[in-house]
């Protein structure tokens, strides 16, 4: 694929950085170097999307088309698999889930 | 080589078990002595629920001795692939983060299976999330092809293409978000199934893709494949996605051959393409004039918006996946990793709980949804995708089905695509199918290279299932 070198299509090291601190993902110096040729490469390929004509064509975001689904406004009962539910959690206190700190560092 | 209990149908055991010639739980016995002689060697299963297997089978052994309605798969194991939730069993989607997490809840498919008498044998492998075309990106080590164990299953349901393949069970259930079903269906030699976007529930499928992801079955045989998807389809209002039609009986009709039929071949897949083994491209060409010998009207058809298939997949699948995964962050279930905030406990978790593969989907999708590049990749994408239903569906106003390859390739060596570029256009074949959400099912069609199987691909428009069936019914009588 040919390309300008400012074409925002051409991934850099400083963009996959920028995406994996966006995604809450940590990477290694060395993964950023493995990382970022490999997702340019689909990016880069993904310039041949330019080859279909789209002017004036909607999106499809979905391909069923669905309006709101409702259903009636019954309480459900779902008291028998509370305690199943927070036994998954990783932390929980009195039937709430536990996290450290939102704002600041734990002390 | 013959694999245990390949003489086993759908069918047969329904009768057998519902007749009382036979028990549910000698059926199941016999099937997991065949993972426990070699499911070390292929990996197909994370997990075997063994003793919730044979309590579930004397159940339906007892209901039978009671004489009460057997159920449309009385006794018939079956194998789920792990990224579906099962009250209290172990579901991980291959992933370190939800190693050792018990759902609260059962999917809609386990409720309908265990409903048609079904026994739930165990959890299958796949590529972490379901993000991969061998099975290679499992957490859990790869599973081995039944039959050639130097190769790959194909994925991202390779456990349970495996687990058909090798004997462990005579259905398994898979997702497809861009051939996930079909493309381990073609590489093991079985039949798999893509339905139609909605026909069966997604409720406990742990998400991928919202707008691609469907359950569909694997068997060995066409007919129970129609089976299966009799059982597992239908309207479900936990589901919002789930469409409000019912599903088409798939199960009259099924022997009335090809007559008439109009059969499409796609152009774009069947030519001289690149990276296309040619057995492969032969096999489909000669399932097309099998197809034509038996009375079909056979012609080449061009859907121009496939070659831009794959790169819309790769901007759509992953922008969906980014949003999907943004769940997995320690708060609520599966692996936490400390921090000194919420912030950073969360970033330590997915990255320790993240494979290379997911983090590349991540990061894509990201990127692609992010200020500046949206319109340029997921909103074109989308417009992509519009074109290329809007021409699927002008074919069909002239064609009842299309055909294609399922794969360019048979099942390859262990590490033959490493390069994530090179693996995703393994799925150039599969991927129109999910972007429509058009129904496309797998047929095994002679062999080709090393005298591995090859899969044709039967296509239909929505809710199409019975011609597809039908058409897929016929490949399999005329298959070599």
């Amino acid at each position: 694929m040919q390309h300008e070198p400012e074409s925002p299509r051409s991934l850099a090291r400083d963009d996959v950085a920028k995406v994996a601190r966006l995604a809450l993902l940590d990477l290694a110096d060395s993964e950023l170097d493995r990382f970022t040729p490999q997702l340019a490469a689909v990016l880069d390929r993904a310039a041949d999307l330019e080859q279909i004509n789209t002017e004036g064509v909607p999106p499809t975001p979905h391909p069923y088309t669905l309006n709101n689904v409702f259903r009636p406004d019954v309480v459900e009962d779902f008291s028998d698999i509370r305690d199943e539910v927070m036994a998954a959690a990783p932390a929980s206190e009195d039937g709430m889930f536990m996290v450290p700190p939102a704002l600041g560092e734990e002390p | 080589m013959s694999q245990p209990n390949s003489h086993e149908t759908v069918t047969g055991i329904v009768e057998a078990v519902g007749s009382g010639e036979r028990s549910a739980i000698d059926v199941l016995e016999a099937h997991l002595e065949a993972i426990t002689e070699r499911d070390e060697e292929i990996n197909a299963f994370n997990h075997v629920m063994a003793d919730q297997a044979r309590a579930d089978a004397e159940a339906v052994d007892r209901s039978v001795a009671a004489g009460e309605a057997p159920g449309t798969l009385a006794g018939v194991p079956v194998a789920l692939k792990d990224n579906m939730c099962t009250r209290g069993v172990p579901t991980t989607c291959s992933s370190k983060i939800l190693n050792g997490w018990k759902p609260p809840y059962n999917a809609t498919v386990v409720e309908r299976l265990r409903a048609a008498g079904a026994i739930i044998v165990g959890k299958t492998n796949l590529d972490e999330f379901a993000m991969g075309s061998s099975t290679e990106n499992s957490a859990f080590g790869p599973t081995r092809n039944p039959l050639d164990t130097t190769r790959v299953p194909g994925g991202s349901s390779g456990g349970s293409s495996a687990s058909v393949a090798a004997g462990f069970a005579p259905v398994a259930l898979g997702s497809d978000t861009g051939g996930s079903i079909r493309q381990p269906a073609a590489l093991c030699g079985v039949v798999g199934t893509k339905p139609t976007y909605g026909a069966v529930s997604r409720y406990g499928l742990m998400a991928f893709a919202s707008s691609l992801d469907q359950i569909g079955p694997f068997t060995r045989g066409v007919a129970d494949n129609a089976l299966v998807m009799s059982a597992i389809a239908g309207h479900d209002p936990r589901d919002s996605t789930s469409i409000p039609e019912a599903f088409p009986d798939v199960m009259s009709g099924i022997n009335d051959g090809v007559e008439g039929i109009r059969v499409g071949v796609l152009a774009e897949m069947t030519g001289g393409l690149d990276g296309f083994e040619p057995e492969v491209l032969a096999r489909t060409n000669e399932a097309a004039d099998a197809l034509a010998g038996a009375g079909a009207k056979v012609e080449t058809v061009s859907v121009p918006s496939t070659v831009a298939g794959l790169s819309a997949y790769y901007v759509i699948a992953p922008a969906e996946a980014s949003s999907n995964l943004a769940r997995y962050d320690g708060v609520r279930f599966g692996l936490r990793h400390d921090g000194a905030n919420t912030a950073a406990m969360m970033t330590a978790t997915r990255t320790a709980g993240f494979g290379d593969e997911v983090k590349r989907r991540i990061m894509l999708g990201t990127y692609a949804l992010a200020a500046g590049y949206w319109d340029a990749f997921y909103g074109k994408a989308q417009r992509v995708r519009t074109v290329m239903i809007r021409e699927f569906e002008q074919i069909y106003a002239d064609y009842d089905v299309l055909l294609a390859p399922s794969s360019p390739c048979v099942a390859f060596p262990f590490g033959a695509k490493a390069d994530p570029l090179t693996m995703y256009l393994n799925d150039v074949c599969t991927i129109p199918s999910n972007l429509t959400g058009h129904p496309a099912t797998s047929v095994p069609f002679g062999t080709g290279a090393d005298d591995l199987p090859v899969g044709v691909q039967v296509l239909a428009p929505m809710l199409g299932e019975a011609v597809m069936f039908r058409v897929a019914k016929a490949l399999e009588e005329l298959s070599p």
